[in-house]
């Protein structure tokens, strides 16, 4: 027995192979092999016998089982080895071809105007292109011989009953009045959108995106319109500090009036938003005019509220850098590669808008 | 709006500096679009004192000049024929910027002689036209001091005026409102009349008072229409006017300063009565500016008894303009309708300084006012004596008064102002004001039209204040935690988009129209959505389709060399005006190859299944039950007729995807293949409204599942969509899925038949099946198929 196990220990040490070391173990372990011969003998002996003669075969088997194990665990190891060796590849070459889009910047802008105001209770709506007189002019208080009526700034189609023409809308207002019309007060949304003037130009083109708000309620006043607008400009440019400045101005639909600067410096040439000594105009808000709550069905007396409106590319011009507000509508795959976003980078308050 | 400096302290007392002034406009409303400082562009000239001027040995005109800078004596060659000793000059030294040339000035050498600097005329300094010789400065000009502190220069300001603030079309509207936001006081105005020697010949008969509803009338006899004086050249030329006469010149100047637009008459020239009237059709306007006006009957004229002599609130007539011979003059100061005036100048294109004040708003008081200042300015200017006035018409009813409760001004303007502070204000800016119970009784000036409520009051007394003095205050949250805002088709949009993008289409944004023709390919071309006056014909339809845009982005890219990509819009369509008319769209178009070549594999062109599956991806994170979707042969005509379809929902379809068709891409100009789809957003069936976020619980059998392959040999008409419907309905409980897996025809399988190999999986749920029940199972699927398609089993 002991021969038996240095003789087969050996063999094994020696087996250079996986199917070497199957012959060692069928030849020591197998149906046939030595040491299964050995234990047929058990079933002649004495049971005293028997017992120590199991035991003492039960220890050598042991023995040669982890034996063969560690030997084959061995072999294996090298075969892999030995097979990787002949499995480099140039890890160099290029992947698959895959393509990523891109999110344009109207897109993720109006995207991060909607997480910001969104934050504020502000729900977005939305309404036609093609709209009338009522809702683009007359509702919002401008009177009849109002310059912008006139087709030097407003597309019109044909009249289709004599008087009456159809335009396209020249802000996102409209929807003001829509939504007034449609739904009581508290009011809080946000209106993003195409709109459309008759012009363009190294600074214009005839068509453009705005993004309007309008908060009506019982108690919202002037200073609120400064500090949500405030807040808006800060959490949109992500600069804490950048001055605002609200200058009077002058729309029909809103009374007092003011046009909203925000801080920025030039130095080198570089345009940079935040402390510095120029101002960049950037919105024209107001309190929503007593004529236009009238007109919509709000009773100016006991509501009031701020209405504000944005271009939305001037939005990303200024925020990322982009200098020619034309090549927004080319489709240029280059300026697309370049200006947009990842599919990802969806904003968010939480995350931040922009990485 | 331009004036200088000088000009506005004539009419406001203010020791504030220029940059308070300039600060102080903006917050009021009167943005200041520019500055111009002359003193800035003559930073390093000073004042020199010419000790010796002597002949140039080397050339006749020139003399070699000692000049004495305050610091030391340089030598100095000049040509000026003025160029003397003892002459105070604005001297240059070198390196200093010469305005007139933008260079830097050199040591030099002149005919031998060294200049070591340069004593300047007004043009080189651009301080006005003069070249004759160099500027002569006062005797008592301290030498050395800067030329800018010595000459008294005017910074000329130029604001913007919005459409409500006509009282600002003149500069003592401005100094009234800095007055009224604390920056000095107005100073008084003197409108004492001016008593009349005679009776004016000419008299006014006014024949359409809704045109012109005030005519003040002045006849001036003996005058001399010289040049102006310098004061009043230098100030015209600083807003950029040309002196052009006396008399013409004040006109222009009471005009600007404050904002009374006048016209003076050659009085010789006038024949008979002045008549102001509407224009008969068909008459003619021989205008100052050398134009000739076709007249219509909407248009208001100032008219004698031969004609019209001048566009009431436009333009002056070239017959009895003035001229340097005129002597005797009758001078008009009226009130036109604006409405009227803005149409006339309009439909003849006339803008003037007149029209831009009378279509805005002019002072009806101070009609007969601007006549006595204009009155003492002309008699001042050119000598003359004055006749009485000439008053037709009468002034019209404009006063109106009404209550301003100051707890207004607070709960719109989110500030408290005290009432005396908001009467001081009020007064400030003209208003008239009295106790009334708790409130305050206005009544606005005549020169704020604008104001007609207490919601106007209420903007005046916040902007006068200052929209910097109101504490911002943030809106308040109406929940602790924000709730979700965006409707389903919102967020359906974002997902779509971003989805597409992940696929590797690049988002775009078009324009909402397209020429009128390419509108006809993609089945628009309706008058009704026709621009009557489009910025181009290029730009002259509404799009009925996002399509024909992309095309040709996709190809106007491919030109550039970049043959292989895919651009995708969200936006509007239009089949008709109304609202409901203009569909949300998700469209994209793909161009090339949709696997450019590579080392690992083989390219391949875009197909209508690239289209297709961009389709279902978006409609797929939309929530749509895409099992559930027909699929149909009937996309509209700009598709490839054989190589597109439609994604449908009971009958509705939801989207449009396949290859374009090739006469729409030579149409186009774009090579193709392209391929394209179209998603009707607002089609889309709403996502199932659930109670909870909760997801029903995972069924996932403990027992295996089989795959069973099968190869039908079918007809090439018959679809796969109705092999797959077939096989899955041979048993509904057990067949979880059918895929097909290999299409083939060609050699071994007859004309006209196709191959279709697909993968049928079975899962029970109880048990394990045994090789029976997979063979009936597949002997179902079998006859299932064959009869719904005429399929046998390739054997």
């Amino acid at each position: 027995m002991d021969q038996l196990k240095s003789l087969t220990l050996d063999e094994i040490a020696k087996a250079e192979t996986i199917e070497a070391l199957e012959a060692v173990r069928v030849k020591a372990l197998g149906k046939k092999g030595a040491l299964t011969e050995e234990m047929k003998k058990l079933g002649g002996m004495a049971p005293d016998e028997r017992k120590a003669f199991g035991a003492r075969i039960n220890e050598v088997k042991a023995v040669l089982e982890a034996a063969l194990s560690e030997r084959k665990g061995l072999l294996e190891n090298a075969a892999i080895d030995a097979r990787l060796v002949a499995e480099k590849i140039d890890i160099t070459l290029p992947c698959r071809p895959e393509a990523e889009g891109r999110i344009h910047p109207i897109s993720q802008t109006i995207d991060e105007v909607t997480a910001i105001f969104a934050e504020m209770g502000f729900s977005v709506a939305e309404g036609p292109d093609i709209e009338d007189d009522f809702h683009n002019f007359t509702a919002l208080n401008f009177p009849p011989d109002h310059p912008a009526r006139q087709m030097h700034d407003t597309f019109f189609f044909d009249e289709h009953a004599p008087g009456e023409r159809l335009l396209l809308r020249t802000h996102t207002s409209p929807v003001q009045v829509r939504t007034m019309l449609n739904q009581k007060p508290p009011i809080r949304v946000i209106i993003p959108g195409r709109t459309f003037r008759c012009d363009s130009d190294m600074t214009h083109t005839p068509m453009f995106h705005q993004v309007e708000g309008l908060l009506i309620d019982e108690t919202t006043h002037f200073g609120h319109l400064k500090g949500c607008l405030i807040d808006f400009v800060r959490a949109f440019f992500e600069v804490d500090d950048v001055p605002v400045r609200f200058r009077p101005s002058f729309f029909p639909f809103t009374e007092p009036s003011a046009e909203v600067d925000i801080g920025c410096s030039r130095e080198g040439g570089e345009l940079r938003i935040g402390r510095g000594a120029g101002w960049l105009e950037i919105l024209g808000c107001g309190m929503v005019h007593p004529n236009v709550l009238k007109n919509c069905g709000i009773d100016p007396d006991k509501y009031q509220g701020f209405a504000f409106g944005m271009g939305v590319e001037r939005l990303a011009m200024l925020k990322y850098g982009i200098p020619d507000l034309r090549t927004f509508f080319d489709g240029d795959l280059r300026w697309l590669k370049h200006y947009g976003f990842a599919p990802q980078d969806v904003p968010s308050l939480a995350g931040g808008l922009a990485r | 709006m331009k004036f200088t400096l000088s000009w506005l302290k004539d009419h406001l007392d203010t020791k504030a500096t220029l940059a308070e002034i300039l600060e102080r406009l903006t917050m009021l409303g009167l943005e200041v679009e520019g500055v111009e400082d002359p003193a800035a562009a003559l930073s390093g000239i000073i004042v020199g004192h010419v000790l010796e001027a002597n002949q140039h040995p080397n050339a006749d005109r020139l003399r070699v000049c000692k000049v004495d800078t305050g610091k030391d004596t340089i030598q100095v060659v000049c040509g000026a024929p003025n160029a003397r000793a003892g002459l105070k000059v604005a001297l240059a030294l070198p390196g200093t910027v010469i305005p007139a040339s933008g260079e830097a000035l050199k040591k030099g050498a002149i005919r031998g002689q060294e200049s070591q600097g340069m004593m300047c005329s007004n043009r080189e300094l651009k301080l006005g036209e003069d070249h004759d010789g160099i500027i002569e400065l006062d005797a008592n000009a301290p030498v050395g001091k800067a030329l800018a502190e010595v000459l008294s220069l005017d910074p000329v300001i130029d604001i913007a005026i919005t459409p409500n603030r006509a009282d600002c079309l003149g500069v003592r509207g401005v100094a009234r409102d800095l007055a009224a936001a604390g920056l000095g006081t107005l100073k008084p105005l003197d409108t004492v009349h001016v008593p009349g020697k005679f009776k004016s010949p000419i008299q006014v008969r006014i024949e359409a008072s809704h045109a012109c509803p005030l005519f003040v009338g002045r006849y001036i006899r003996g005058v001399k229409n010289g040049e102006s004086p310098a004061w009043l050249k230098n100030r015209l030329t600083a807003i950029g006017l040309r002196p052009i006469s006396a008399l013409v010149d004040i006109t222009n100047y009471i005009t600007f300063d404050l904002a009374r637009p006048l016209h003076v008459f050659d009085a010789a020239k006038v024949k008979g009565v002045i008549h102001p009237r509407l224009a008969k059709a068909g008459e003619t306007l021989a205008a100052l500016n050398g134009k000739t006006y076709e007249l219509d009957d909407q248009m208001t004229v100032i008219a004698d008894d031969e004609g019209p002599e001048a566009l009431g609130g436009v333009i002056g007539g070239e017959r009895s303009g003035c001229t340097e011979s005129t002597t005797d003059v009758f001078v008009e100061s009226a009130l036109f309708d604006s409405i009227r005036t803005a149409n006339t100048g309009r439909k003849l294109q006339v803008d003037s300084d007149a029209r831009y004040r009378f279509e805005r708003h002019v002072d009806p008081e101070f009609a007969q006012v601007g006549m006595e200042i204009a009155t003492r300015m002309i008699l001042d200017l050119c000598g003359g004596e004055a006749s009485e006035l000439v008053i037709a018409g009468a002034v019209p009813d404009w006063k109106k008064s009404f209550v301003l409760r100051p707890q207004r001004v607070a709960q719109h303007g989110g500030i408290h102002i005290s009432k005396t502070e908001i009467e001081r204000i009020l007064m400030g800016l003209g208003c008239t004001v009295s106790e009334h119970g708790d409130g305050i009784l206005a009544s606005p000036p005549s020169w704020r039209a604008d104001i007609g409520a207490e919601h106007d009051l209420v903007e005046e007394v916040i902007r006068v204040y200052g929209y910097d003095h109101v504490p911002a205050a943030s809106v308040p949250k109406l929940s602790a935690i924000t709730s979700p805002v965006l409707t389903q088709l919102q967020k359906r949009r974002s997902l779509i988009r971003r989805t597409l993008a992940a696929r590797g289409l690049n988002e775009t944004v078009s324009w909402s129209f397209m020429p009128k023709e390419m509108s006809k390919l993609f089945g628009g071309g309706a008058d009704a959505l026709t621009l009557a006056n489009p910025i181009s014909s290029d730009l002259d339809q509404m799009r009925p389709s996002l399509l024909g845009n992309l095309i040709q982005a996709v190809g106007r890219n491919a030109d550039r060399g970049f043959a292989d990509h895919g651009l995708f819009e969200l936006g509007p369509q239009y089949a008709g005006t109304k609202p409901e008319d203009q569909s949300s769209m998700a469209s994209g178009v793909r161009v090339g190859q949709m696997v450019e070549r590579n080392w690992a594999g083989t390219a391949r062109p875009v197909d209508a299944y690239d289209a297709k599956a961009d389709a279902l991806a978006a409609l797929s994170i939309a929530q749509v039950p895409t099992d559930n979707l027909q699929i149909e042969a009937d996309a509209p005509a700009w598709y490839h007729p054989g190589r597109s379809g439609s994604l449908k929902l009971g009958a509705k379809a939801l989207a449009w995807f396949g290859e374009i068709h090739p006469r729409v891409l030579k149409a186009l100009d774009v090579k193709g293949p392209v391929v394209g789809f179209e998603i009707f957003l607002d089609a889309l069936p709403p996502a199932k409204a659930r109670p909870t976020k909760a997801r029903p619980a995972l069924k996932a059998s403990p027992f295996q599942a089989v795959v069973r392959d099968f190869a039908f040999l079918v007809d090439k008409s018959v679809t796969a969509q109705a092999v797959l419907r077939a096989a899955k309905s041979a048993d509904k409980a057990l067949i979880v899925a059918a895929q097909v897996f290999d299409l083939y025809e060609g050699k071994g399988v007859e004309d006209g038949k196709k191959s279709l190999a697909i993968a049928v999986t079975l899962q029970p749920t109880d048990r394990t099946l045994t090789d029976a029940e997979i063979e009936a199972v597949a002997a179902k699927v079998v006859e299932a198929v064959s009869k719904a398609t005429g399929a046998s089993l390739r054997g």
